[in-house]
């Protein structure tokens, strides 16, 4: 392949096609004007114009992940950031970099008229270029999407684990919704942990609020046991359901090594009995 | 997948698993693994160096630190030019053990990791790798 | 690396706690130790408080496991307090359930396990 005559074209006309593209913006279905200002984009053009240019300058038409590249994908990393903040849509966000294809072409039309060969290879090493950093900009949206998602979803999971402490050395995790995998195993983590501040001998796990308990979920209930007994505190399962308690059944899953009781009302007497606490009615008193 | 750096230790003695552990441990915390995904990895690594010096012979372990899109991983390679594992299959069971462990070394690791991977080799050696995701 | 882990003698209990990351040989070393003194001093309760520690293996899960089981046949009881949540977890998950072995919250509580004994 010769060598690119773009940097030459486009240094040249570099004003002329800065103009014509952010106007080619404004005009394109779907410009989002209500979210971004005129100068704003004129000056986020022309910056990633001179990018631009010193990549291609470099010679390198084929690797956007070489060194030369590396300014203009650093901008165009932060560009799709910020637009995902503002709430462009990927496409919208993309079109930032597809649509310099045509004010680019429509500029080498005109410089390469004598020659329609070169024309041709330098339009398809730009239009390969410009597709590779458009598909650039959408990876990074979407990752950018993707980092919102998990940090959200760690968020939640937090806020879902109300470990409460019942007494003196006893805590309770009532469990509500439906458990899955991933939310079981920083539920449990979050109780072990309670235990370890409050110095709890007895945790109490109600599972009431839970829909259904399948094979994955019984055995994180039992590990969650095994290792609370590794630490030295002992757990008790109440709320168990009668449709939940045959499933179990059903599962083949051996619940005989923990201590189950119908209600939180009836764990919690029993914890009280076992840490030495008695309770009374006065009246039954007297 | 790109490689971000990467290190190589050698076990040839008991002192060399704790310092596996500790380099395990660092490079678990750059990563921002969570405690216990920290305190799985670094045991799981544990296991496997001492597999590698008992029934290996000794070894080399290397320690990856792996980019896949926005997650981070750790990848600790334990490989030995020791007697190989003859069926790997019945070594993965729990309760297996030739040696003076309680069994629990192969089939443990394994479920303290994202990913585990074996190849083996009678009498050439054996390459286990291990893989934690954040 | 040579050093051992000092064993405390109060009253008739002996008191280990493991602060460093120990090498195969220290933890043996340990379980000698421990039933050294268990068999000369007459102690009725082992207490190791392992809160410092950060990881616990196999290796070490059987020798805790080991020197329980040796204690007791010297007529003493012992009891692990202290593990840390990510330790017990990793433990469970590994397939280690230290059968047979007590263990407390904290080292008062383990104090008072064997006080009761």
């Amino acid at each position: 392949m010769s060598k690119t005559q773009l940097p030459g074209i486009i240094k040249k006309a570099k004003d002329k096609l800065q103009a014509n593209w952010v106007q080619q913006q404004f005009d394109a279905v779907g410009m989002r004007r209500d979210l971004i200002k005129t100068d704003e984009l004129t000056k986020q053009s022309g910056d990633f114009l001179n990018q631009f240019l010193a990549g291609v300058e470099s010679g390198n038409m084929v690797d956007i992940k070489s060194p030369a590249w590396a300014p203009a994908l650093e901008f165009l990393n932060t560009i799709s950031r910020q637009r995902e903040r503002m709430g462009f849509s990927p496409s919208e966000t993309a079109q930032f970099v597809f649509s310099l294809k045509e004010p680019l072409f429509a500029q080498l039309r005109t410089d390469l008229k004598g020659s329609p060969d070169e024309l041709i290879e330098e339009m398809n090493s730009a239009t390969a270029l410009l597709d590779k950093l458009g598909l650039y900009v959408t990876e990074v949206f979407q990752s950018a999407r993707e980092d919102v998602i998990k940090r959200q979803q760690e968020e939640m999971l937090e806020l879902s684990t109300p470990v409460v402490k019942m007494w003196d050395g006893i805590v309770a995790l009532p469990l509500i919704g439906t458990l899955d995998s991933a939310r079981t195993s920083v539920v449990m983590e979050s109780l072990l942990q309670r235990i370890v501040e409050t110095g709890s001998e007895i945790a109490i796990i109600d599972i009431t609020g839970v829909p259904t308990v399948d094979t994955l979920v019984a055995q994180h209930l039992l590990k969650t046991v095994a290792a609370a007994r590794l630490m030295g505190a002992d757990c008790i399962i109440s709320g168990i359901r009668p449709q939940i308690a045959q499933t179990m059944v059903h599962l083949a899953i051996d619940l005989s090594a923990v201590t189950t009781k119908a209600s939180l009302a009836e764990a919690l007497k029993v914890a009280l009995q076992r840490t030495g606490h008695r309770v009374v009615r006065d009246v039954d008193v007297k | 997948m790109p490689t971000l750096k990467s290190e190589v230790l050698p076990v040839v003695s008991e002192n060399d698993i704790v310092y596996v552990r500790q380099a395990v441990r660092k490079w678990a915390i750059e990563i921002k693994c969570s405690l216990v995904d920290q305190t799985k990895v670094v045991t799981a690594a544990s296991e496997l160096a001492r597999n590698l010096l008992i029934y290996g012979g000794g070894g080399e372990v290397t320690l990856v630190h792996l980019q896949e899109g926005i997650r981070n991983g750790l990848r600790v390679i334990f490989a030995d030019q020791g007697p190989g594992i003859p069926d790997i299959e019945q070594a993965l069971k729990d309760g297996f053990t030739s040696g003076k462990g309680m069994g629990l070394g192969l089939g443990g690791a394994k479920r303290l990791v994202n990913e585990f991977d074996i190849e083996s080799e009678v009498n050439k050696g054996t390459r286990i790798t291990i893989t934690k995701w954040r | 690396m040579q050093d051992r882990i000092p064993i405390l003698h109060m009253g008739s209990c002996l008191l280990v706690t493991i602060q460093v990351d120990m090498h195969d040989r220290l933890a043996l070393q340990l379980q000698d130790d421990l039933t050294e003194r268990i068999s000369s001093t007459g102690a009725k309760g082992v207490l190791i408080d392992i809160s410092s520690l950060e990881m616990v293996d196999s290796f070490i899960g059987r020798v805790l496991g080991n020197i329980s089981s040796m204690a007791r046949v010297l007529d003493a009881k012992t009891v692990v307090v202290g593990m840390q949540p990510a330790v017990a977890i990793t433990l469970v998950e590994l397939g280690l359930s230290l059968v047979g072995v007590s263990t407390a919250l904290n080292v008062e509580k383990g104090m008072k396990l064997l006080a009761n004994a």
